[in-house]
């Protein structure tokens, strides 16, 4: 282990039980993280003692719950470091963020003729909104490709985005390809256009230091259950003037200033865009998971993760029966490692190595026009998180080897 | 345990059928044809049948890629229903999603099917059972003649 993060048995307890008679080796975080008790315990806790609505009560309980509420949204803005709270939307994770701001800032600013630049390598969730929005405004859609060995191509990221575009909707990690990508220079890139840039991190924020001033993105959408966070709750990033300057997503309580019986206004950021009672108890858990990373450092959680793909990439590569898709510089690819074994198709490599007690995610991972690129119908991927260990990529190693035979010999006991 | 439980799924006449699939072609001049999806891996069966005047299968063929198990599902149902009629075959369906699913049926019922019914092993499997029923459920659909339906995109 390359750092201070050492024994995470007492916080997760669901890593330590046995699948199929073996020790579970959980390597789907891509997919979604484990909690650690003290986010379960967050979540309990709010229920257990504080549960009432926020920002409209008076009583104690929806003080409180106020109180946590937006204490929640302040840790996030520090995670990001946004420049302030009104910054941070919450939302029901990545893919909501996206759509809200396909569906309020491009639905207003892309017009017939104008340009919305992606990359090949999105997930579902950062290609459909953009690809719909351009159907519906009659706008074009382009593609930046990548280089040889899977990295986001810059030089192509140059042709694409012209003064026609008016929108550059990019991963700052991939799902499939491990990779981190130059999110900060396309951010540049756009802006000398005058493009605004959109950033995916749902694979980023869980693993790397994300400082969005720094990047300089003007919107970018993450999950809180990939990092440890509970499900149906996430948050996007907006730049203070870009927020103020677009309409509502949905109407409703809790975003309102004054309605009258045939018009309204809006209240304030961020709450004009949480109308409806929000997934409260979900923003405290994922302020607990916040709390969690940042007491072990997302560099250390970085280095961790860096050091397992370290040891395990190389052994992987050597391996002449295995495909491993991405960068094969261990330095250029995080913890998502996508593979197949030749020949044998990932679903039933994924059952072998689930009887040997290690999960891994089998698909496209949605990232369809990606696996078309890649000539794959699906792959496996392992991907690790910071509570994996050394050990744990062993046993996918030794794993892997035992489906090869089996699926060679079409039995485990040798004929 | 490791891997010795997957003797049971990967059966020696199950992995025959994937290595060497029966009908794996399309046919010219089909009467029905379909395209499925397995969403969660994207799997993709074609299916053509051709009808005789008199509602038996004259010919099945099939296309696309998929795992062991659904290649040889595919396999293995082609052979079941070949010469059948529609009605027979549409039972014959039933039968295996009932299997999979663990229910009981009569042992005619399960004869019926072939080599098909050895996948009553895949109970032990629940996140596989798609891979198994895929072929079956496009052979209903081409049947009741809903062509060109896919699933939806998960």
């Amino acid at each position: 282990m390359a750092s201070n993060v050492t024994d995470f048995t007492q916080d997760f307890a669901i890593l330590n039980q046995r699948v199929n008679d073996e020790p579970l080796t959980y390597l789907d975080n891509a997919a979604t993280a484990q909690k650690p008790q003290q986010v379960i315990d967050a979540l309990t806790h709010f229920y257990q003692h504080d549960n009432a609505n926020v920002h409209r009560g008076v009583h104690t309980l929806a003080e409180r719950a106020t109180e946590q509420y937006e204490a929640a949204r302040a840790k996030v803005q520090h995670f990001i470091n946004a420049a302030e709270p009104a910054e941070v939307i919450f939302t029901k994770g990545a893919t909501d963020g996206l759509n809200l701001v396909a569906g309020t800032y491009g639905e207003a600013h892309v017009q017939a003729g104008d340009e919305i630049v992606i990359s090949i390598m999105e997930h579902h969730s950062n290609l459909i909104p953009w690809q719909q929005l351009a159907l519906k405004k009659h706008a074009t859609l382009k593609y930046i490709g990548l280089t040889a060995d899977g990295e986001l191509d810059l030089a192509d990221a140059a042709q694409k985005i012209t003064d026609k575009t008016k929108i550059v909707a990019l991963t700052h990690a991939s799902n499939v390809l491990g990779t981190i990508t130059p999110l900060k220079q396309v951010a540049k890139l756009a802006h000398q256009h005058g493009a605004v840039i959109v950033g995916d991190g749902a694979q980023a924020a869980p693993h790397v230091k994300v400082d969005v001033q720094d990047l300089d993105v003007d919107f970018y959408a993450f999950s809180g259950h990939k990092m440890m966070g509970p499900t149906g709750i996430g948050a996007l990033y907006g730049k203070r003037a870009l927020l103020d300057a677009t309409d509502p997503y949905q109407y409703g309580g809790e975003m309102i200033d004054f309605v009258n019986l045939y018009d309204s206004t809006w209240t304030e950021l961020p709450w004009k865009f949480e109308a409806g009672t929000q997934n409260i108890a979900g923003a405290i858990g994922l302020g607990a998971a916040v709390d969690y990373l940042e007491a072990i450092g997302m560099d250390q959680v970085a280095a961790h993760e860096q050091h397992l793909v370290d040891y395990l990439l190389p052994k992987m590569l050597d391996l002449d029966y295995l495909e491993v898709y991405g960068p094969h510089n261990p330095a250029k690819h995080t913890g998502v490692i996508a593979f197949n074994i030749k020949g044998i198709h990932p679903h039933d490599v994924a059952t072998a190595l689930d009887m040997d007690g290690v999960a891994v995610r089998a698909g496209h991972h949605c990232a369809q026009p990606l696996m078309k690129k890649l000539h794959q119908v699906a792959t496996a991927r392992a991907s690790f998180y910071l509570y994996n260990t050394q050990a744990d990529a062993d046993r996918l190693l030794n794993a892997i080897q035992e489906a090869k035979e089996f699926f060679s010999h079409g039995s485990v006991e040798a004929k | 345990m490791g891997l010795s439980k997957l003797n049971s799924l990967y059966r020696e006449v199950i992995l025959d059928h994937s290595d060497h699939p029966h009908h794996k072609h399309a046919l010219a001049d089909s009467t029905s044809t379909i395209t499925l999806k397995n969403p969660t891996c994207g799997d993709v069966i074609n299916l053509d049948v051709k009808l005789d005047a008199t509602d038996h299968i004259e010919d099945i063929g099939f296309t696309g890629d998929g795992c062991t198990i659904s290649q040889s599902s595919a396999s293995m149902m082609t052979d079941a229903v070949m010469g059948k009629s529609k009605e027979e075959a549409l039972h014959m369906a039933k039968t295996f999603s009932d299997m999979v699913m663990g229910k009981e049926h009569p042992q005619a019922d399960l004869d019926q099917l072939q080599d098909a019914a050895i996948l009553s092993s895949i109970m032990q499997f629940p996140a596989r059972i798609k891979c198994a029923t895929l072929s079956w459920w496009a052979l209903q659909r081409a049947l009741m003649r809903e062509e060109d339906q896919a699933t939806k995109e998960d």
